[in-house]
C-alpha cells in the first residue's frame, strides 16, 4: 500500500497579531510548527503500513525551511518525504496549492492520501477535497475512524454536523482526518536521528511537469484585497459581591440583552 | 513580477512602504522595490503619488457580465433543510438586489420544505429529489453543481461552511478554477467593480482578510452559520421550482450506515444560540451533568475546552477551539475554562461571552462580556435554582 500524507508547515497563529498602527502582519517572533491536524494524518498513515506494510511518503509546499515539519514526519516513521519548492509555486491559494501538491502525487503515485481536516493558518479546509478532484479520485472528510482496511478499500466513519456515517471507499482515495481519529506518537530518539541525516528530494514546478499558469500567484483565482485587525469586544464586567448577588446581576443583564 | 515599480518615476517617497499590507516593499537605492512578500493585493498601485506602480496583471478571457444571479446551496439532512440554507438566501437577496439579479435556491435531497426557500426569498428553486441525492455524495454532489453552473451561469455561489458544504464545494471549484473563499463572515458587492467583497477571518481569527475572485465567475464563498441575518419571510411569495434531471454516482464511495447520536444530534454547536461549555474546572465527568441541564433550560448546548475533551470526560464532537469547532452564539457560558487562546480563537466572536472560573487572572476574562470570579459548583446550581423559580414564577 502506498500511501502520500500532505503536511503544512504554518505559524502558531495563537501569536499572530496586527500591529495596529501600520495595518500589517506582525511576522517577527511568531514560530513555525507543523499543522496539529496533520500529526492525526501521519499516525494514520503509520499505523495503515504497520497494519498492511506499504510506504508513507509525506510531501510539503513551501519555502526551503519547510524541510523542518518533513523531517519531523520522518523522524515519527515516515518513509520518505518530498519538498515541492520553487519561487514559483509562491503565493498559491487553495486552487493553485491542490493543483501542485497533486501533480506531485501522480508522479510519486499512491493507494490513499492522507491530509488533515483543515491547516490552522487558512483555516480553509479545501486543499483535501481540492486534490481529490484534480486527481479524479473519491474523498472521504473528516475522518473520525478506519474500521477496516485492505489494498483495494476501505471502511471508515466520518464526522457530520449531527451525525456519524459509515462509509466504504475504494481506492485510490483521499481522506481527511479529524484528531479524533488517534493520538500521534512522539518522534523516537533513533527516528531524530534517522530524519537528520535523511535524504529529501526537493522537486521543482518543472519536475512535477506543473503548467506555469496553474501554480502560485497567477494560478490562483482568489486574492487577497486588505488585512485588519477583528472588531474589539465591547465592554467587560467582573460581576462583585457574594454568589447569590453575582448570579443576581448576571441574569438580570441576560435578561436586559434579550437572552433568556 | 506581475506588478513592477517604474523606476523613472519613483521618487523613492515610501508612500507604498506604509500602505503595503504585508510589508512587502522595502527603499532600495532611493527606489520602491517589491519583494517576494507581494500578494498582488494592489494597493500599492493606488497609493503611489507618481503612478509609478503598475499593474501588469493581464486580464483572463471571462467574460463578467455573462455570469448572472446569485445561487445559495440549501443543504438538508434527513429532509430538513439547514437553518443556514435560510440565512444565506437573507444576504443572497441583498447582493442579488444590489447587483439588480435573481436569487436561486439549489437543493439536493427530497424535502417536503422545498416551498420555504422561496417564502424565504429565493426567486428559483433548482432541486434535486432523487433518492441518490439525499446525504452527502460529495462526488455526485459537485459533478451536478458544475454541470449546473455550466448550464446556468450564475455570478455568485454561497453555500454553509458546514460539514457538507467545506467536503464538496472544494471539488466544484477546483473543476471550474474558479475562487473559493472559506468561511465568510462578510459579504458585500464592491460597488465600482460589481466584484464580491468576501470578509474572513484568518489565523485563528486574530486577523480579518477581505478576499476577491476578481477575474473567475463564479465567485464561490462558503459562509459561517449563525452569522447571517434571514431575509423577510412572506408566506405569498411565489417561485418556481426546477427539477434537475439526476446524475448517476460513480459508486467510488458509500454511505453504509447514518449513526444517529443523541448526543451528537443535541450537540450542532454550530446552530446553537447559546453553548455552555466546560473545561477542567469541572474537575469530572459528572461536572458536565450539570452543564447540560442549565444548557437545557437556556434552550441550547454543551461545548468544551480541549482539556476536558483530552480528559475522556465529553466526546471530541463537542470541542470548541483550534482544533474543534468555531463558533458564535448568542451566548457563550464558559465554566471552569482558563481560556487558553487556541480555546479563544473559537468562540471570541460569540455576542454575549460570560465566564466563571476561580483564577481572577484567567485570561478567559479578557473576552468576557460577564465575568464571575467564584466556584462553578455554587455558581452554576445558583443559575439553574435563579432560573428554575423565575419559570415557576
Amino acid at each position: 500500500m502506498k500511501i502520500i500524507v500532505c503536511v503544512k508547515q504554518v505559524p502558531d497563529v495563537t501569536e499572530v497579531r496586527i500591529d495596529p498602527k501600520t495595518n500589517t502582519l506582525i511576522r517577527e517572533g511568531v514560530p513555525s510548527i507543523m499543522n496539529p491536524y496533520d500529526l492525526h494524518a501521519i499516525e494514520a498513515a503509520l499505523q495503515i503500513k504497520e497494519a498492511t506494510s506499504g510506504k508513507v511518503t509525506v510531501i510539503t509546499m513551501g519555502p526551503p525551511q519547510a524541510e523542518d515539519v518533513l523531517r519531523e514526519a520522518l523522524s515519527m516513521g515516515a518513509d520518505d518525504a518530498v519538498l515541492l519548492t520553487d519561487r514559483r509555486f509562491a503565493g498559491a491559494d487553495t486552487w493553485a496549492t491542490s493543483y501542485t501538491l497533486s501533480q506531485a502525487a501522480k508522479k510519486i503515485r499512491f493507494d490513499l492520501i492522507i491530509c488533515g481536516k483543515q491547516a490552522i493558518d487558512g483555516d480553509t479546509a479545501q486543499v483535501g477535497p481540492e486534490m481529490a478532484e484534480f486527481l479524479n479520485i473519491p474523498h472521504v472528510s473528516y475522518v473520525r475512524k478506519i474500521e477496516k482496511i485492505d489494498a483495494s478499500e476501505m471502511i471508515v466513519e466520518r464526522l457530520m454536523d449531527d451525525c456519524y456515517e459509515k462509509l466504504w471507499i475504494s481506492f485510490p482515495a483521499l481522506i481527511t482526518v479529524v484528531k479524533e481519529l488517534n493520538n500521534p506518537r512522539p518522534p523516537s530518539i533513533r527516528g531524530k536521528m534517522a530524519a537528520k541525516k535523511a535524504n529529501i528530494s526537493r522537486w521543482t514546478a518543472d519536475d512535477i511537469g506543473a503548467e506555469e499558469d496553474k501554480i502560485g500567484l497567477k494560478g490562483s483565482p482568489t486574492m487577497v484585497k486588505n488585512i485588519f485587525a477583528p472588531p474589539q469586544r465591547g465592554e467587560r464586567r467582573i460581576l462583585e459581591g457574594a454568589p447569590e448577588e453575582q448570579v443576581e446581576i448576571l441574569l438580570k443583564e441576560l435578561r436586559r440583552l434579550g437572552c433568556l | 513580477m506581475l506588478i513592477r515599480v517604474d523606476i523613472e518615476k519613483c521618487t523613492g517617497c515610501a508612500t507604498c512602504v506604509n500602505t503595503c499590507p504585508f510589508s512587502a516593499i522595502i527603499i532600495k537605492d532611493n527606489k520602491a522595490f517589491i519583494t517576494e512578500a507581494c500578494t498582488l493585493c494592489g494597493a500599492c498601485v493606488e497609493s503611489c503619488p507618481e503612478s509609478a506602480i503598475i499593474d501588469e496583471r493581464e486580464k483572463e478571457e471571462i467574460k463578467p457580465e455573462e455570469f448572472k444571479g446569485v445561487w445559495c446551496f440549501a443543504e438538508q439532512s434527513k429532509g430538513r433543510i439547514a437553518s443556514v440554507a435560510y440565512e444565506l438566501l437573507g444576504i443572497g437577496r441583498k447582493l442579488a438586489d444590489s447587483l439588480n439579479t435573481e436569487l436561486s435556491a439549489v437543493l439536493f435531497g427530497k424535502s417536503q420544505e422545498v416551498e420555504e426557500l422561496i417564502k424565504w426569498g429565493a426567486d428559483k428553486v433548482y432541486y434535486a429529489d432523487a433518492p441518490q441525492y439525499d446525504s452527502l455524495d460529495d462526488e455526485l454532489y459537485s459533478k451536478t453543481m458544475v454541470k449546473l453552473i455550466k448550464e446556468n451561469k450564475p455570478e455568485i455561489l454561497l453555500a454553509g461552511a458546514t460539514a457538507i458544504g467545506r467536503s464538496f464545494i472544494p471539488r466544484v471549484a477546483a473543476r471550474l478554477k474558479v475562487g473559493l473563499t472559506a468561511d465568510c463572515t462578510g459579504l458585500e458587492i464592491d460597488r465600482e467593480t460589481g466584484n464580491l467583497l468576501q470578509i474572513r477571518p484568518a489565523f485563528g481569527g486574530n486577523i480579518m482578510a477581505t478576499i476577491l475572485s476578481p477575474t473567475s465567475r463564479p465567485q464561490i464563498a462558503t459562509v459561517r452559520p449563525r452569522v447571517m441575518k434571514r431575509g423577510e419571510y412572506i408566506a405569498q411569495r411565489k417561485g418556481e421550482i426546477i427539477k434537475i434531471e439526476p446524475l448517476n454516482p460513480t459508486g467510488r464511495v458509500r454511505i453504509l450506515e447514518r449513526i444517529e447520536d443523541a448526543c451528537l444530534s443535541r450537540v450542532n454547536l454550530q446552530d446553537a444560540k447559546v453553548i455552555v461549555s466546560g473545561g477542567r474546572g469541572l474537575g469530572s465527568p459528572e461536572g458536565f451533568k450539570m452543564l447540560w441541564e442549565l444548557a437545557n433550560l437556556l434552550g441550547g448546548t454543551v461545548g468544551a475546552s480541549r482539556a476536558a475533551v483530552d480528559e475522556g470526560w465529553i466526546p471530541y464532537a463537542h470541542q470548541v477551539g483550534q482544533t474543534g469547532k468555531t463558533v458564535c452564539p448568542k451566548l457563550y457560558i464558559a465554566c471552569g475554562i482558563s481560556g487558553a487562546v487556541q480555546h479563544l480563537v473559537g468562540m471570541q466572536s460569540s455576542d454575549i461571552i460570560v465566564a466563571i472560573n476561580k483564577d481572577p487572572d484567567a485570561p478567559i476574562f479578557n473576552v468576557a462580556t460577564y465575568g464571575i470570579v467564584g466556584d462553578l459548583k455554587v455558581i452554576v446550581p445558583l443559575i439553574i435554582k435563579k432560573l428554575k423559580e423565575g419559570v415557576s414564577e
